[in-house]
């Protein structure tokens, strides 16, 4: 049953929502098995739409699953909690909300800590990510990698058991990326916080990760889990390193044969998320 | 200022090593840029004006036909001469207050409510299409025969044409709320109320102060109109009696005076507005 050693517990996951427009049952994710070790970085990658948004939304708490069990601490979830936080793809920033205002939206929404608590804490943690002297500044007015360390800073305030990133570098430019996941796995090699990170970048998923789960095409499944025996701390030289280079093979080769079915089969159902 | 404008104020200079020369940032415009829209709105203004005084000085047609802005001028000042202006201006005033300050509250109370729960909408909705789509003014008739001719039908149409824009600006503006940060509260565990405050209201404000500008044309709208067809005493019941009576100078000096609260009014909305959207990066 309930793996002591598992922080998150995916057992026989289905996911399925109903389509207006077509007017059937989608499944986005089924039969997904998986655990996160405490303290562990884990990523999953697998071929654009394969589901792998879906399972982190649920692990979350925003959708319901239609099947199997997700425990965290072996408890179940059901719905968002203070155990665990989000980093956005899309920042989601109140515009009208300075740095400092949306780094506290997330404990303001909790009602865990006091304003000024929440405030004092805020400044360390927009240090901790970077972002010293733009406390004031409003979202408008940032790049794209500073609105995600907002969004990161956010999360981080919580100070949740897990953290979940939903491809939060996906629509930053290559240097930018490459440059957040540095920064991030220094912010996290400080906490040590449990993580699960989605991405379709292998690259950015083994660079960053303790292992690398590879979903299959939709439904989304665990089709294999690759353990990434690269030292820590790994800086971005790494990524040239020839054991680097055998994983990203590996990896690849498995999507690969996602991509590679037939035409039809991808194109029947594109989902939304 | 134009975008190519804009591009030619950038720092391309050749003779950077010359310390004498300022380089102009292209952040901070130059004082006249900035005075710009007012010098050009003013010229504009003086050219239509003196168009107009130079057409109505050729006295093609009599000053009942078409008055010059001086005759205008001159029936404002005298219409501030008269006893009974004051008056008039309260009651106009004392109309309005009362119409739109009630189409403000109730307004801003239906919109939000109708905009966060559905079923609300799905309620209201048919009301709002069917009094929204119907011209307010055809209601008089009717408000007179229950009110009588003193203030509470001129009431009744200013707050009935002032209700709508706002009922149905503050709902849209509810609905637009980002669906990205609707996740993001949810995320976090907020309350609804928290959500509706902390997000959902803030992000609504641009749209409600479009609709509280939407209101006041139709406040002035419907307190013309309703002082038209009967009143005692009221602005736009001096623009009847003056142009029932050929005194269209006269007419026209009130229907200055209506369009300067507009102004006015608009005016203070969009400061206000300014004020609620410092956070925006100002770009021209």
């Amino acid at each position: 049953m309930y793996d002591r050693s598992a922080k998150l517990a995916a057992k026989g996951v289905v996911i399925e929502y109903w389509l207006q427009r077509s007017r059937s049952l989608f499944t986005a994710v089924k039969g997904v098995d998986l655990e996160v070790r405490p303290g562990e970085l884990l990523a999953i990658v697998g071929p654009s739409g394969c589901g792998k948004t879906t399972f982190l939304n649920a692990v979350d708490g925003l959708l319901p699953i239609a099947g199997g069990s997700l425990t965290l601490d072996g408890r179940e979830i059901r719905k968002p909690g203070r155990d665990r936080a989000m980093v956005f793809q899309q920042p989601g920033l109140l515009p009208w909300r300075t740095v400092l205002g949306n780094v506290i939206f997330g404990v303001e929404a909790q009602g865990t800590m006091s304003k000024s608590e929440a405030i004092a804490r805020a400044k360390q943690q927009i240090e901790l990510v970077g972002l010293k002297g733009f406390e004031d500044a409003y979202p408008l007015e940032l790049s794209g990698g500073m609105q995600q360390r907002v969004n990161l800073a956010r999360a981080l305030l919580t100070d949740p058991e897990m953290l979940l990133l939903d491809e939060p570098f996906a629509a930053l430019d290559a240097q930018t990326r490459e440059m957040m996941q540095l920064e991030l796995l220094k912010i996290w090699s400080q906490t040590r916080k449990t993580a699960l990170f989605i991405t379709h970048d292998i690259k950015e998923a083994i660079y960053l990760a303790d292992r690398v789960i590879v979903f299959t095409r939709r439904p989304g499944r665990v089709k294999n889990v690759v353990d990434i025996n690269l030292s820590r701390p790994r800086d971005l030289r790494i990524k040239r390193d020839p054991q680097f280079l055998t994983y990203e093979d590996e990896i690849w080769e498995s999507i690969q044969e996602e991509l590679a079915m037939p035409a039809e089969r991808l194109i029947a159902g594109i989902p939304a998320a | 200022m134009s975008i190519k404008e804009a591009d030619r104020v950038l720092p391309v200079t050749t003779r950077e090593s010359d310390p004498t020369r300022e380089r102009r940032s292209v952040l901070r415009p130059s004082r006249i840029r900035m005075y710009e829209p007012l010098v050009i709105g003013t010229l504009s203004v003086f050219f239509a004006l003196t168009v107009w005084q130079l057409v109505a000085n050729a006295r093609v047609y009599s000053v009942l036909f078409l008055p010059g802005p001086w005759d205008v001028a001159q029936a404002f000042v005298q219409l501030f001469q008269s006893d009974d202006i004051w008056l008039d201006i309260a009651t106009s005033g004392e109309e309005l207050a009362i119409g739109y300050g009630m189409a403000i509250v109730i307004g801003l109370t239906l919109g939000l409510l109708m905009g966060w729960y559905t079923r609300f909408q799905f309620g209201l909705d048919p009301f709002v299409n069917f009094f929204y789509s119907t011209p307010r003014i055809v209601f008089i008739p009717l408000f007179i025969l229950w009110f009588g001719i003193e203030l509470q039908p001129k009431i009744a149409v200013i707050f009935l044409g002032a209700l709508f824009p706002i009922i149905i600006n503050t709902m849209a503006g509810v609905r637009n709320t980002e669906a990205a940060l609707l996740r993001v509260a949810r995320s976090f565990g907020a309350s609804d109320a928290l959500t509706f405050r902390r997000v959902v209201l803030p992000g609504s404000v641009p749209f409600i102060l479009t609709g509280f500008r939407l209101g006041i044309g139709h406040a002035l709208t419907g307190l013309v109109v309703a002082e038209y067809i009967a009143a005692k005493h009221g602005v736009g019941q001096i623009i009847a009696i003056a142009s029932q009576t050929f005194q269209t100078p006269k007419a026209l000096a009130g229907v200055v005076l209506i369009a300067g609260t507009g102004m006015l009014l608009t005016t203070v909305l969009h400061r206000i507005e300014n004020r609620f959207q410092s956070w925006r990066p100002q770009i021209r």
